[in-house]
């Protein structure tokens, strides 16, 4: 292949029972991403090596994965970024449980994301059924809907990573999916009860890990997370109510 | 494998595919109180209309109010080359717009008018700024939307499932066999009603914008069962796909980047869409780049649209014209130049995915320089014979729709229709096949058997030859025999050495175990990949003609007798028997409309 450089590349492979890291080399051409090589070493050196992709343009969300112990896309990172002489090492998100090599269950996600309370539009503004909103009320929102759920911020977020948290915290992916409504002119559903006790908002501390891991470059703390946090505060720490609870003693 | 390794269920209505047009489908069979199962190969969210960028077509009139159904049907039809079934054209030029204001109900968030209506972009092959729209991650959005939908309505989503087969009794559908990747376990699904929205058979080219997934399984399913399929000929070859670097080679470049004004032009600089211009299109375009280009700066009254919005055929044969004849960039494309039309911030915010892909990808900034693209494979015009109304194939009980369904787009597919197919006869489909529910007729076991053991075969030839290998051999063939332009020698070429390939994916072998296994998972896939490769090359040799995508070197013409001919291919015991088929013609007062105008 003209062009084509050896580059050496340490895989996890294993299942749930366990795995260890396997070391290939691989004849990469130009201008190859990360998972251009994955795949050529499934082509011809290990057909069952697992892996997940579909779109290889950064628009699926799918081949997410932790290439040299950084979260990223394996489709979007260019192999010219790191050093020709040292080896690539590629694991499994650690934030879940590993199916098979590259793969995770992510299915937890999933499961999170269907309780989160539905999208539920106000009447209609107009007799035919529809309504009208600007485009600089849409741009909140649509930040959000970038979201590609590769769940590389689930990944990173040290509540989910280190903690093992799932149960308690819904993570930055299903804050984001949370935020498209909330922030959505039309939404009038409550899901600040929601967000405050089975997602767990109160479990981020703000380290912004996860805005910096997102290939969609979603502002999530500070655009989604935050604001979503102030609301669950005021609707249920109302100062005023608070204040009257004092007074009566109540 | 012991009769417990199979789980089955039963259901209403199975849903094959959780792409727009599954979702839509499966959303409506359960608003009709059916118990419906979506079955996807991938994840959820993760089907191929998450790469949609442009947009969904539909005449709301949003932005040019002269636009209605009538023009959207015109379009469509001459669009197709005249070849679409006319009444799938009518119904979803129609219906989109309902549609579309459907999906802001559901929560989609499209870019918006001045005035807070649905903003609408103009395309290639659309009359009149037609395209609802997000950015360029217009599918993403609908995806987005129509899964949580979906989950809420309550559906059964059994994730990362292949089908490897239906049943059919006495004509009948009953039922359908796959396994889990993650397990390698299979599962039978009984059902009355199975609507197949699996999408497209692009992964049987080299260079290509589509994934794994687009193997053409419902294709091949349908063949199997014994459905008839039309239009295979018919394979879109998208003009703009990434050239550079090679590991990106395919990769889709909207046609967005044109309808926001972007130009195309050859190594030497000229702007060669002009010296392209079909006589059918005459007259509609600009003749000239001042008036082209004040066009694009919104003068759109008295100016036509630039010649790089011809329909997706025109210009993808024009640029392997330019390349042919020696006129193309250095690494085998043509430019595609938004810098010198738009400003950065224009061009950062109508299309980010665009700035971001080739920024990442090629180290090539978009606002300062021009992309360098050539075709790849796209969509597939051709699918399986429906009914317009309903989706319905030949087989009872079994709908095709979205990309897998045939007819609705003729010889050649307008941008942006797509999108709104998916909605429209995803609707239909769904509300027909939940009124199509009842008990499934029973088959016997030892069907199920035979299939179960014939799906793991490949474990058992120890050394056999890596899947890989053989799908990368059809990949070749395809493309070099059955690519943009065909004749009647590569054609027959193909053929035979599909013949060959049947034989070598027989032999596969794989090593590991059965849970999530790609080797294994790409040994299955073949399968299907044969059948709509072979289905393809006879279709493209058995049309002595050029017309729309289909393009025949020893024919170059297209050919007044074969028009609205249609060619049927169908599984006659163990042959491929293909035969032409007359379509209805329109009726006279559609046939005015697309003579004279809207």
């Amino acid at each position: 292949m003209a062009g084509a450089e050896q580059r050496r590349f340490r895989l996890f492979r294993g299942t749930r029972e366990g795995g260890e890291l396997k070391e290939y080399q691989v004849a990469a051409g130009e201008g190859w991403v990360v998972l251009d090589a994955v795949h050529a070493i499934q082509a011809e050196q290990a057909p069952d090596l697992a892996v997940r992709w579909n779109c290889k343009a950064g628009k699926c969300g799918s081949c997410s994965a932790e290439i040299n112990g950084k979260p990223r896309l394996m489709c979007m990172t260019r192999m010219s970024d790191y050093p020709a002489d040292e080896p690539i090492t590629v694991m499994p998100m650690k934030a879940f449980p590993v199916i098979k090599d590259l793969v995770t269950d992510v299915s937890w996600n999933y499961e999170v994301a269907k309780r989160i309370p539905a999208f539920q539009p106000r009447a209609p503004d107009n007799a035919d059924g529809t309504w009208r909103m600007y485009q600089y009320e849409v741009e909140r929102p649509q930040e959000f809907r970038k979201c590609i759920e590769c769940f590389l911020c689930q990944d990173v977020c040290h509540v989910l990573r280190t903690h093992g948290k799932h149960d308690a915290f819904m993570g930055p992916a299903m804050l984001v999916r949370a935020a498209v409504y909330e922030m959505h002119p039309l939404d009038e559903a409550e899901r600040h009860e929601h967000l405050r006790r089975e997602g767990g908002i109160g479990y981020c501390n703000i380290t912004k890990c996860c805005t910096e891991v997102c290939p969609e470059s979603i502002t999530i703390t500070d655009n989604a997370i935050i604001p979503l946090k102030e609301r669950v505060v005021d609707a249920h720490y109302d100062p005023l109510a608070a204040l009257w609870r004092r007074l009566t003693a109540r | 494998m012991a009769a417990s390794d199979l789980r089955t269920h039963h259901y209403d209505v199975v849903v094959i595919g959780a792409g727009g047009a599954g979702l839509r489908a499966a959303i409506e069979a359960s608003a009709q109180q059916g118990k419906v199962a979506l079955v996807c190969k991938s994840l959820l969210g993760k089907a191929h209309t998450v790469m949609a960028e442009g947009g969904a077509a539909a005449a709301l009139g949003n932005v040019m109010g002269e636009d209605n159904w009538r023009v959207h049907f015109r379009d469509t039809m001459r669009g197709g080359k005249m070849h679409n079934n006319w009444r799938m054209a009518q119904i979803h030029a129609q219906e989109a717009p309902d549609r579309i204001r459907e999906l802001e109900a559901w929560g989609a968030l499209f870019d918006r008018t001045p005035d807070g209506r649905i903003n609408q972009r103009p395309f290639g092959g659309h009359t009149y700024s037609r395209l609802a729209h997000v950015g360029d991650r217009t599918g993403l959005e609908m995806i987005r939307v129509l899964q949580d939908k979906g989950v809420h309505a309550g559906l059964d989503v059994h994730m990362e499932c292949t089908i490897v087969r239906l049943f059919v009794v006495g004509g009948r559908v009953a039922g359908a066999l796959g396994y889990f990747r993650e397990t390698g376990r299979f599962v039978l699904f009984r059902a009355g009603a199975i609507v197949l929205a699996t999408g497209g058979i692009g992964k049987a080219w080299q260079i290509t914008s589509n994934s794994w997934e687009y193997t053409g399984d419902g294709h091949a399913l349908a063949y199997e069962a014994g459905a008839e399929l039309i239009d295979m000929e018919f394979v879109q070859f998208h003009p703009t796909g990434m050239v550079w670097p090679p590991g990106v080679r395919g990769i889709l470049v909207t046609e967005g980047v044109r309808g926001e004004g972007g130009v195309l032009k050859n190594a030497a600089g000229e702007r060669f869409m002009f010296r392209y211009m079909p006589e059918m299109f005459k007259g509609d375009f600009a003749e000239s780049e001042a008036e082209a280009d004040a066009w694009v700066k919104g003068e759109r009254k008295k100016n036509r649209r630039p010649p790089e919005l011809l329909t997706r055929d025109v210009v993808s044969k024009a640029i392997t014209r330019e390349i042919a004849e020696g006129r193309g960039t250095p690494h085998g494309g043509v430019f595609l130049d938004i810098a010198s039309k738009q400003s950065p911030e224009y061009i950062k915010q109508k299309l980010p995915s665009m700035y971001h892909q080739f920024k990442e990808l090629a180290h090539i900034d978009i606002t300062k320089d021009a992309m360098e693209i050539g075709p790849t494979t796209h969509y597939v015009m051709g699918g399986v014979k429906v009914d317009a109304e309903t989706q319905e194939s030949t087989v009872s009980g079994l709908f095709a729709v979205g990309e897998v369904g045939g007819g609705m787009h003729g010889a050649n597919r307008l941008g942006g229709n797509s999108l709104s197919d998916l909605l429209v006869f995803g609707r239909r489909a769904g509300l027909h096949a939940a009124a199509k529910r009842g008990p499934p007729p029973s088959f016997p076991d030892a069907e199920v058997e035979a299939t179960m053991r014939d799906a793991l075969a490949p474990f058992e030839h120890e050394g056999g030859e890596n899947p890989f290998g053989v799908q990368a051999a059809l990949q070749a063939v395809m493309q070099r025999n059955a690519g943009i332009i065909r004749d009647q020698k590569g054609l027959e070429t193909a053929l035979s050495e599909l013949e060959g390939l049947k034989g070598r994916a027989r032999k596969v072998g794989i090593t590991g175990s059965r849970e999530y296994n790609p080797g294994w998972h790409t040994a299955i896939d073949l399968r299907s990949l044969l059948i709509v490769s072979e289905a393809t090359a006879r279709a493209a040799l058995e049309r002595t003609e050029s017309r729309g995508a289909h393009t025949r070197s020893d024919y170059p013409d297209s050919d007044e007798r074969q028009a609205r001919e249609q060619i049927v291919i169908k599984k006659e015991g163990d042959r491929m028997a293909v035969r032409r088929e007359a379509q209805p013609p329109l009726p006279a007062d559609l046939m005015k409309l697309v003579k004279e105008g809207a």
